[in-house]
This record gives structure tokens, C-alpha cells and sequence, in this order.
């Protein structure tokens, strides 16, 4: 059977398959399934330094192939998280990230300071939240902003930094290229792109907060394009998500270029996906007489 | 196990109204263990998100659903036929709590009745029962309903069958005589049996309704306003903090 674990940044994990943030929230709900080491790493629920309620409902929309959201980055705060989940998670067997979000660039420092000196593995920057109206996405939309921020919080991270990518952007390419520079060990990408359905009964949005962050298969060629056009530009580790849903995903989204990849929305209409995905990769490798998973990354013939 | 995504089998289907549909989904493990006021979620072939549906009854080895078509997803739905596998993941929620030494009166509004038939059933005779549908066209379940025996009084809008007005009318007539209201239906409908349960003291649950993504509690997608104990807002989710909730803690 091949082996499925990679290297990211200086971290193991025991399979290329991670949790998407946002879509587990800290883990208990799917824990309730099956063993969460099914996933080679949880990407947790969107963390600040205080508290946040979140936006008013709705939040949640249809598309075709896909979903919007305009949760708002609800979440108990970065003290709840590192005293009450964290204990938890660290006893699942899987790789924990944090995912770290603010208002401002100190936001952005101090928590990275604080998750620093958790039992965290890995900080996952969160500037491309595109449902929060201070921060979040104004601070991944271009190549200077992310810049500015990935080395303001470098200075304050000992962890290993992924910068979350928006795809909200002219060039993403260069906006990966622009963290990379500033000391990133890896990127993700891409968060939701930003959305919008009206009720025509009612004229209304049907989000609340009028706009959401689009997910789900029908983002996936945008997020294939993103990832292969990233990689061909850095160095650094590429984790790749946006609309996986089957095992062939997976292996396509890596053949792009991931050397990971993040699975969220799929777990809403298929909570078991992981373990699908992980089996098809396993078969699939082995059809092709491959020995380790991360022969696929980057493998795309063009 | 508290819930888990399994395939059912679609035993039998029928249609109750010209928009209304009665599924009987077989699947023991999980029927065993669904309690009333408890949710289904529900794949549509070719849907990115399920479809939440309330639990109509449990018995044996079978879940029953009972589900109006108001869209695409609900459309699809109608359109499988006997011997079809569903997946559902279930039983969501935390459903409503029935105490046997209470006298519990059930409202039910339009597609909110089908919830309230396995809780009066769990309650059983000494219940009462009130359902409330827009016009003769769109009353359900009727049969059903008396074959608990309990009292049950049903109404129109337009007064084409039972009596004419709101469920809150007979509500106000029996209200003296009630220690505890459980009710699921539309928000203003559930809005005016709150305010008349808090005027006459009467602990109340409704069931409420959001648009839905995981239905476990992990995106925090079906937010409602609800009053934390300072009475500040905050939010709390109808898949696993509801859908039932204390009818003084909604923020309408």
C-alpha cells in the first residue's frame, strides 16, 4: 500500500487529507463518526483574540454546485480555544492548526504571539475572511497588504506560518510570491470566493450580510488554475483547497500542484468523505504503481 | 451513537396534499435511537446541501418523514420513488423534552404539524392536540392524530374546515387549563403562542427553522437570536442547540 503522509513545513502528517477551517468547527461533531485521525490534520474553526458572535442569520445560501456562507467568523475567542479545545484535539492524533483572524495588524501579532506559545502545531493566517467587515480579506487582496502583514506577524510566530489566500484578487500568483517573501513556510489557498443570491420573491439577499464567501464543487476549476498557477511561482509548500468532493479531486487538485490538500464543504453532504477520498487515493496509487503520495504533487503535463 | 449518516430504504411514498409528501424511510438503528422533535437530514441527489426535515414518527424500523415541495431541493425529493435508498444523517437536534405528569398541549402550523404527531404519540391520550392549516386543501394528518386518542382541535384560516381563525384561538380558550405548550410552525405563528404562554405564565418550546448547512453544529451556519441569561443576544444553532427552544429565550 502507498504511502500517504507528507511533509509540510517541517510537519508530518499521516495523510495528505486536512479539515478545512470553518467546516469542523473544533472537531466534536465529526468526531462523533469516526476517529478524527482519518484527517492528516484539522485546520480549526477561525479564532480571535476576543469572542465574536457572527453575523445575523441567515448565513447560509445555495448555488449550484455550491454553497454561500456569511457566518462572520463566530468563535468563543483564543483563550476558550487553547484551555478548552485544544486539550482535546491534542488527543485525536492528528495534526492541529490554528486558524488565526482579526481586526487589525496588532490583532493579527498578538494572537499569532499567543497560539505561539500553545501546544498548536502550525498557525494558519486567516486574511481572506470575506464576511467580517473590518479585517479579514483587506488584509489579503494585494501583494503589498499581504506582505505587510506576513512579516508583521513572522516577527511574533514560532510556529510554522500558512498564509490563507484569497482569491479575490488580479494576481494570485503574485499575492503567493508576496507571502512567500515575507516568511511564510506555506500557503492555502483559496478561501470562498465572494458571492451574492436574491430572493426574487422578496428582493431581498438571501444572506443577511448580503454578500458570503462561495464554496463547494463549483469553485473547484478556479481553485485547480489558482493552485497550479502558485506553485509554478514559490517555493514553499502548497496546501490546496476549494470544492474537492471525490478521491479524483484530490489527486487532481495535487497533480496541479498541491502538496496537500483541504476538504470542507464535501463534509456537508458527505460527512464520510474523508475516508472515501483516502481510499481512492490509496487505490489509485497503487493502480499506478506509485509508492508515496507526494509523487503526484506537481505531476500535471502540460 | 448519537447520530450517523446511513442509507435508508424509500419503503413507501405517499402524496397527502398537492405539495406534500409522506415518506417511510427504513433504517433500525436509527429509528431506534429518534426521539420527537428530532431532525432528518436529507441528501438530494445532485445537491450540494441536504434538506432538514422533522421526524414525523419513529416506530420499529422505520422513520417517517412528512415534507412540503417549496424548492429545487424538496422538488427532487418528492420525485423518488419506493425501493430508492436515501441517505439521511440522523436523529439530529436536541427535540422536545415530553414529561408524562404534565398537561401538554401540541400546536402545529401548516408543515409544522407533522413534528407534533411523535410527540403527542410519546405523550399520549391525555394530550391535546391543536393543528392549524391555511384552508381544507392543506390539512394532514388527521387520521393519525386521532388514532392516539387525544383531544384534537384543528383549524382553517379561512374556516373551510374545523374552526375558523388561528391556532391561538382555542389555544386562549384552553390556556387555564395547560402547563406546558410545545409548538412548531411559522415564525409569526410561533411569535403569537410565545406571547400568549408568557402573558398567562405557561412554559413554552417552539421548534424553529434556519437555512442549514452541516446540521451537526460544526459550521455554525443556522444561527437564531436567542437571550443568554444576562438577556444580551447571541447566537445559538437549530441544528444542535435546537431546533427546540425555550419560547422567553427567542429574540423574534
Amino acid at each position: 500500500m502507498a504511502d500517504l503522509s507528507v511533509n509540510i513545513a517541517g510537519v508530518e502528517f499521516s495523510n495528505p487529507i486536512i479539515a478545512a477551517s470553518g467546516t469542523i468547527g473544533f472537531g466534536h461533531e465529526y468526531g462523533e463518526l469516526y476517529p478524527l485521525s482519518v484527517f492528516g490534520g484539522i485546520s480549526c474553526k477561525g479564532t480571535t483574540l476576543q469572542e465574536r458572535p457572527g453575523n445575523p442569520p441567515p448565513r447560509i445560501a445555495e448555488t449550484p454546485m455550491g454553497m454561500l456562507n456569511a457566518v462572520g467568523l463566530q468563535n468563543p475567542g483564543v483563550e476558550h480555544f487553547i484551555n478548552v479545545e485544544l486539550p482535546w484535539l491534542r488527543e485525536q492524533n492528528t495534526v492541529v492548526i490554528a486558524n488565526a483572524a482579526g481586526s487589525t495588524e496588532e490583532d493579527y501579532c498578538r494572537i499569532v504571539e499567543i497560539l505561539s506559545d500553545s501546544d498548536v502545531d502550525m498557525i494558519e493566517l486567516n486574511i481572506s475572511c470575506p464576511n467580517v467587515k473590518k479585517g479579514g480579506a483587506q488584509f489579503g487582496t494585494s501583494p503589498q497588504s499581504v506582505e505587510r502583514i506576513t512579516s508583521a506577524v513572522r516577527k511574533h510566530c514560532t510556529k510554522p506560518l500558512i498564509i490563507k489566500l484569497s482569491p479575490n484578487v488580479a494576481d494570485i500568483a503574485e499575492v503567493a510570491l508576496a507571502a512567500e517573501s515575507a516568511g511564510a513556510d506555506a500557503v492555502s489557498l483559496i478561501n470562498t470566493l465572494t458571492g451574492m443570491r436574491i430572493d426574487i420573491n422578496t428582493r431581498r439577499p438571501i444572506i443577511k450580510n448580503v454578500t458570503g464567501g462561495m464554496s463547494g464543487p463549483a469553485v473547484f476549476p478556479v481553485a485547480v488554475r489558482m493552485v497550479y498557477q502558485v506553485k509554478k511561482a514559490v517555493k514553499i509548500p502548497v496546501i490546496g483547497l476549494g470544492g474537492i468532493s471525490t478521491w479524483q479531486d484530490a489527486v487532481e487538485m495535487m497533480m496541479a500542484g498541491a502538496d496537500a490538500i483541504q476538504i470542507g464543504t464535501v463534509l456537508f453532504t458527505d460527512p464520510y468523505a474523508p475516508l472515501r477520498i483516502s481510499e481512492g487515493l490509496h487505490g489509485w496509487l497503487d493502480n499506478h504503481g506509485m509508492e508515496s503520495v507526494t509523487e503526484l504533487t506537481g505531476s500535471v503535463i502540460v | 451513537m448519537k447520530f450517523d449518516a446511513q442509507d435508508c430504504k424509500l419503503a413507501a411514498k405517499y402524496q397527502l396534499t398537492s405539495t406534500i409528501y409522506d415518506f417511510r424511510l427504513k433504517n433500525e438503528e436509527l429509528a431506534a435511537i429518534t426521539k420527537p422533535g428530532q431532525f432528518a437530514h436529507i441528501l438530494v441527489p445532485g445537491k450540494t446541501l441536504r434538506r432538514p426535515i422533522s421526524v414525523c414518527d419513529a416506530e420499529g424500523d422505520t422513520i417517517r418523514v412528512v415534507f412540503e415541495v417549496r424548492g429545487e431541493g424538496t422538488d427532487i425529493l418528492s420525485r423518488c420513488e419506493p425501493g430508492d435508498t436515501i441517505n439521511i444523517i440522523a436523529p439530529l437536534g436536541n427535540g422536545f423534552e415530553i414529561p408524562q405528569d404534565k398537561r401538554i398541549v401540541f400546536i402545529g402550523g401548516g408543515i409544522g404539524v407533522p413534528p407534533m404527531l411523535y410527540s403527542a404519540k410519546t405523550a399520549g391520550s391525555s394530550c391535546t392536540v391543536i393543528n392549524g392549516f391555511r384552508d381544507k386543501s392543506a390539512v394532514i394528518l388527521s387520521e393519525d392524530f386521532r388514532k392516539i386518542g387525544c383531544r384534537l382541535i384543528e383549524t382553517t384560516d379561512n374556516g373551510s374546515y374545523g374552526i375558523h381563525g388561528f391556532v391561538t384561538d382555542p389555544l386562549g380558550e384552553i390556556i387555564d387549563e395547560t402547563d406546558l405548550i410545545c409548538a412548531c410552525g411559522p415564525t409569526p405563528m410561533l411569535k403569537n403562542i410565545a406571547s400568549l404562554a408568557e402573558k398567562h405564565g405557561k412554559e413554552c418550546f417552539v421548534s424553529l427553522e434556519q437555512r442549514m448547512a452541516c446540521g451537526v453544529g460544526a459550521c455554525l451556519g443556522c444561527a437564531v437570536a436567542i437571550k443568554n441569561e444576562k438577556g444580551e443576544l447571541t447566537y445559538k444553532h437549530v441544528c444542535k442547540n435546537g431546533p427546540v427552544f425555550r419560547a422567553e429565550e427567542v429574540i423574534w
